[in-house]
């Protein structure tokens, strides 16, 4: 009797030891870490260097996928180039307006809510098959778009998705419709700002362009920096508009990495080259955020240096 | 002179004004489109397309939409969604709570090791993932059931751990520390002083959450292989495939397929705002 009391105070003691309590809470992350991240992890670099159809056993096949990928597969080089020119292009736009659009609306009125709701309520819904589907009818030949046009006595013919020159355009404009999050990230940034460097700058006469490159612009770097990488993953890893809006015709100019990558894993099978392109891609990725990370110390400003 | 100025103000704020109202309804035409040619006539939707004001509106695509394809209606489709999307919810807020706790409050050996291991996973490429796990839930023979869209919610993510660690560290240490005076051991001090202290982020959690899962295209893709299972999401891209004449009746399911989100922005706007924002701390 006396012997069960003092071990149950001692498991309770050890129970409430800081290595075993901080242990019983991080366990649901460490279970998922381990069985869905790291695990996953290894087996896909491991089936990088296989043949894998899913129903036979994983055959070793050394490096044939990246040989096929690199020198075989044409459409893995097209499908890069198009992701590649899909993010150069849409980035920088996208960023540009959700700064421009935060600067506005920092600026605070009576309609300022309904402003940033009419805004932010695209990015909400942008990645929903809805929207796609949406996007798929404005652009149609006989769509809203092209009568619009036709009522400003513009050229209305122009066949949006079956043109290649205009269709990955058309896959942009609605990532850009969806500049509402990253808006609302500068928006927070800028808010931080302490009044008082405005203040002071209006003292010494700074006009608001000044003040935007003196003050805010330096300001919101580390944020800009963060949009920055969130936006470039984000947009290597597109798939929803490439494959609801377009099916990445025509002729394979709205074929995005991802899609590619999808229609050989779950279509052809081919787990094994898909796993070698999904880590080529994860290299391209790293090789990416490492270069703006390279470059951040030239122009992110941090308040407090040595950060 | 004071006069002139003021008048000027007037005139530059109603100019403001004027370009905003135009930008925001620029913004959000394409869903009163939507809305619109749901409820104009097959024949019209494209006929009179430049025009929201349907000629002679009717809400027969919403009967005909509404009953689905495979004979599965889209109420069918509703509850799997509702089913999926709360359950993912509710798991990732359960579980990303106790982690945040854990991370925020207790010092305990490797504490740093695991809480890199986070940050570092949460920059890892979903696309990278999406091979080797579903050949590991092909193996667990999950495919085709609704697990592998809900349970990776129930250990927690990087992102929604982050965000309530942030709210953890508002709350003054003092009150742990009078607790524990009390008796309270760290369990209890979770379970009682901490918990019901951060339900606005847990929302904001669950909220993110929900959302992502209702909008979920690429785990119904991938997962479900039965009709009477599909989710809204991938019903409506089948039902625009099925049904490729009837505009209308898809117009008027990806109307109802935006209802909840539009609810929740209604109902929920300072939590989205809030954890929209707080992403851009963390960087």
């Amino acid at each position: 009797m006396a012997k069960h009391a003092v071990q149950g105070r001692s498991l309770r003691e050890r129970m409430n030891h800081p290595n075993v309590v901080g242990y019983v809470f991080i366990l649901p992350f460490i279970t998922g870490l381990l069985v869905f991240t790291v695990i996953p992890f290894f087996t896909s670099l491991y089936l990088a260097f296989t043949e894998y159809n899913i129903l036979s056993p994983a055959k070793w096949v050394g490096l044939k996928n990246f040989h096929k990928m690199f020198f075989e597969d044409k459409l893995f080089w097209t499908s890069f180039w198009v992701t590649f020119k899909f993010a150069l292009i849409q980035v920088p736009i996208k960023l540009t307006v959700s700064l421009l659009v935060a600067l506005i609306l920092s600026k605070t009125t009576r309609l300022t809510g309904y402003y940033r709701a009419a805004f932010y309520i695209p990015s909400l819904m942008g990645s929903s098959v809805a929207i796609a589907l949406l996007w798929k009818q404005l652009f149609a030949f006989n769509g809203v778009i092209n009568q619009v046009l036709g009522l400003l006595g513009l050229p209305d013919n122009q066949r949006w998705l079956g043109d290649p020159k205009t269709a990955l355009g058309v896959l942009i404009s609605l990532g850009v419709w969806q500049f509402g999050s990253s808006m609302l990230i500068f928006l927070a940034a800028i808010k931080n700002i302490p009044a008082s460097f405005h203040e002071a700058a209006i003292v010494d006469g700074a006009g608001p362009v000044r003040r935007f490159f003196a003050i805010t612009l330096p300001m919101i770097t580390p944020i800009l920096f963060f949009n920055l990488i969130n936006q470039v993953i984000g947009s290597f890893q597109a798939f929803n508009s490439s494959y609801l809006i377009t099916g990445g015709k025509p002729l394979n100019t709205t074929l995005y990495y991802g899609v590619h990558l999808y229609n050989r894993a779950f279509n052809h099978y081919e787990m094994g080259y898909g796993s070698a392109m999904a880590w080529f891609m994860l290299l391209v990725i790293a090789a990416f955020t490492a270069l703006i990370f390279r470059s951040s110390s030239a122009w992110v400003y941090y308040e407090s240096e040595g950060r | 002179m004071a006069r002139n100025t003021k008048v000027q103000r007037r005139i530059n704020l109603t100019i403001y004004h004027v370009l905003m109202l135009l930008l925001s309804l620029l913004m959000i035409y394409p869903l009163l489109w939507m809305v619109a040619s749901s409820f104009k006539p097959n024949g019209e939707i494209f006929t009179r397309a430049s025009t929201l004001i349907p000629l002679s509106p009717t809400s027969e695509h919403y009967t005909t939409g509404w009953r689905g394809f495979g004979g599965y209606t889209f109420g069918n489709f509703f509850a799997n969604s509702l089913f999926v999307a709360i359950l993912s919810a509710l798991g990732m807020m359960l579980s990303s709570a106790i982690v945040a706790y854990g991370f925020a409050r207790i010092r305990f050996r490797g504490r740093q090791f695991w809480f890199t291991a986070m940050i570092v996973t949460m920059m890892l490429p979903g696309q990278v993932m999406m091979i080797p796990r579903f050949v590991l839930f092909n193996k667990m023979g999950w495919v085709g059931t609704f697990l592998p869209m809900t349970v990776p919610a129930f250990f927690g993510s990087g992102f929604n751990i982050f965000l309530i660690m942030q709210f953890i560290r508002t709350i003054p240490f003092e009150l742990d520390e009078a607790a524990s005076i009390d008796g309270c051991s760290r369990y209890a001090i979770f379970y009682r002083i901490i918990l019901p202290l951060i339900v606005p982020s847990l929302v904001t959690v669950s909220v993110l959450t929900f959302m992502g899962s209702w909008e979920d295209f690429m785990g119904a893709l991938l997962y479900l292989n039965k009709p009477h299972m599909y989710t809204v999401a991938y019903a409506l891209k089948m039902f625009n495939d099925s049904s490729q004449s009837d505009y209308g009746a898809t117009f008027a399911m990806s109307v109802l397929s935006l209802v909840p989100i539009l609810i929740i922005f209604f109902f929920f706007q300072e939590q989205l705002v809030e954890g929209i924002s707080t992403q851009g701390l963390k960087g």
